[in-house]
């Protein structure tokens, strides 16, 4: 593998993890458990999306195909998301708890990301950073309002961490070219940024009166990075592509 | 008459932003170049507000729009770059004006840390007390915070600092 090649791995991955935790995001439009949720979780779609539509664009100066194409023709198994942005919805508290561990990696992902070598994505990644940054403050305000709410909320919010935990882990699955990524300063790869995203993320669950499962248990889950799904993402697909595969050269 | 990068861009502050359409897109900060040719093709780039904008390209088109109607200018291209980033810094005193005009508070300067706490202290354009509650830091479109003025008992729409 050449640098390009790790370098599309790198942005296929992340494009990938937006479109799909926008689509689920999306989801929460017209359910959410009060206006001001379901606006929150609509917003953070549109901004997800947004972003994945520009990461497509920089692989489409790299000779992939159009956004509209990649993302809407693709079948699973040439997705490159990770198993925690493609599982259901659920409950609003499993929702929560993804929204506050896929997040917390994008800010740490983004921030790392801001003094990349490849300057096209150097310069997305400011861009995307401001935008996250309201994302882990909804989120931290969230599990922090409900780890210290009651029992029932506490109960609810730590099993969904549990049930969430190894999925989370997956997200850092080691890409196969690495190396090149961190020799030629594009990104400093997925070690590292679990590491920074530990850091950030324990603290907070702390004071949210929940806690990190054992380390003895931790069993990442991964082959999303390589196009190995859940049952989950094939309908995801399905869906989200209805209308442009009944007509493609819809305009909307 | 020589065309010059202060002539477009005082044309383009004729081109308003479709969600606040109280300020051009000139004083809103997201226009970063204007060049030039010497057969007067002006080539105009743009930078996002929020990547997920959907007024972006609209934009795009009634930069488009705006100076193809002048008969001395040349081809007009618009494009976007990332190259500046845009942030709420950005936007003139004059913008700062029109969103309030729009009876938006217009964002806090320097808030590149920005927290719930600063959010909390948004003041209201209708009554510019600062005794207000934010209710959610996700509004109606991308760039607007929820907030409620215990004051004049209104509710009102933030720009977010970014």
């Amino acid at each position: 593998m050449n640098s390009i090649e790790a370098l599309k791995e790198l942005l296929y991955k992340m494009a990938d993890d937006q479109l799909i935790i926008g689509h689920r995001n999306s989801e929460w439009n017209g359910l959410g458990p009060i206006l001001e949720e379901d606006i929150a979780f609509s917003s953070m779609a549109q901004d997800k999306m947004g972003q994945s539509e520009h990461l497509y664009n920089l692989l489409n100066q790299l000779g992939e195909a159009d956004a509209d194409t990649v993302a809407f023709t693709r079948n699973a198994p040439q997705f490159h998301c990770s198993h925690l942005v493609e599982l259901p919805i659920g409950g609003y508290d499993f929702s929560l708890i993804r929204h506050f561990l896929f997040d917390f990696a994008e800010y740490m992902r983004f921030e790392a990301i801001k003094t990349s070598a490849y300057q096209p994505l150097a310069q997305v990644a400011k861009k995307f950073f401001g935008e996250i940054k309201y994302h882990t403050m909804h989120a931290n305000t969230w599990v922090h309002q409900l780890g210290n709410g009651n029992e029932e909320s506490n109960t609810k919010m730590q099993d969904s961490l549990n049930y969430a935990w190894n999925y989370a882990l997956g997200m850092f699955e080691p890409g196969p070219a690495e190396d090149i990524l961190i020799a030629e300063n594009i990104f400093m790869g997925e070690e590292a940024l679990k590491a920074q995203w530990l850091e950030a993320i324990t603290p907070l669950l702390e004071k949210s009166n929940l806690t990190i499962p054992e380390k003895a248990t931790w069993a990442p889950i991964y082959g999303g990075r390589v196009g190995k799904h859940t049952e989950h993402l094939q309908p995801l697909l399905k869906e989200m592509t209805e209308v442009y595969t009944i007509d493609p050269s819809a305009d909307w | 008459m020589e065309i010059t990068a202060d002539y477009i861009r005082e044309e383009l502050k004729q081109v308003k932003d479709p969600e606040i359409p109280t300020i051009s897109i000139v004083d809103l900060g997201i226009v970063t170049g204007i060049d030039i040719s010497e057969n007067n093709d002006i080539h105009v780039t743009l930078t996002p507000t929020f990547a997920g904008c959907p007024a972006l390209r609209m934009m795009e088109d009634m930069v488009k729009e705006h100076l193809g109607s002048y008969e001395q200018l040349g081809d007009i291209t618009v494009a976007t770059s990332f190259e500046t980033t845009w942030s709420t810094d950005l936007i003139s005193d004059e913008g700062h004006a029109a969103i309030k005009k729009h009876g938006l508070a217009p964002p806090m300067r320097n808030c590149s840390n920005i927290s719930m706490d600063i959010l909390e202290a948004t003041k209201c354009p209708y009554c510019d007390s600062e005794n207000t509650k934010m209710k959610s830091p996700f509004g109606p479109t991308l760039c607007r915070s929820l907030h409620y003025c215990n004051n004049c008992k209104q509710a009102f729409e933030g720009f977010k600092p970014i």
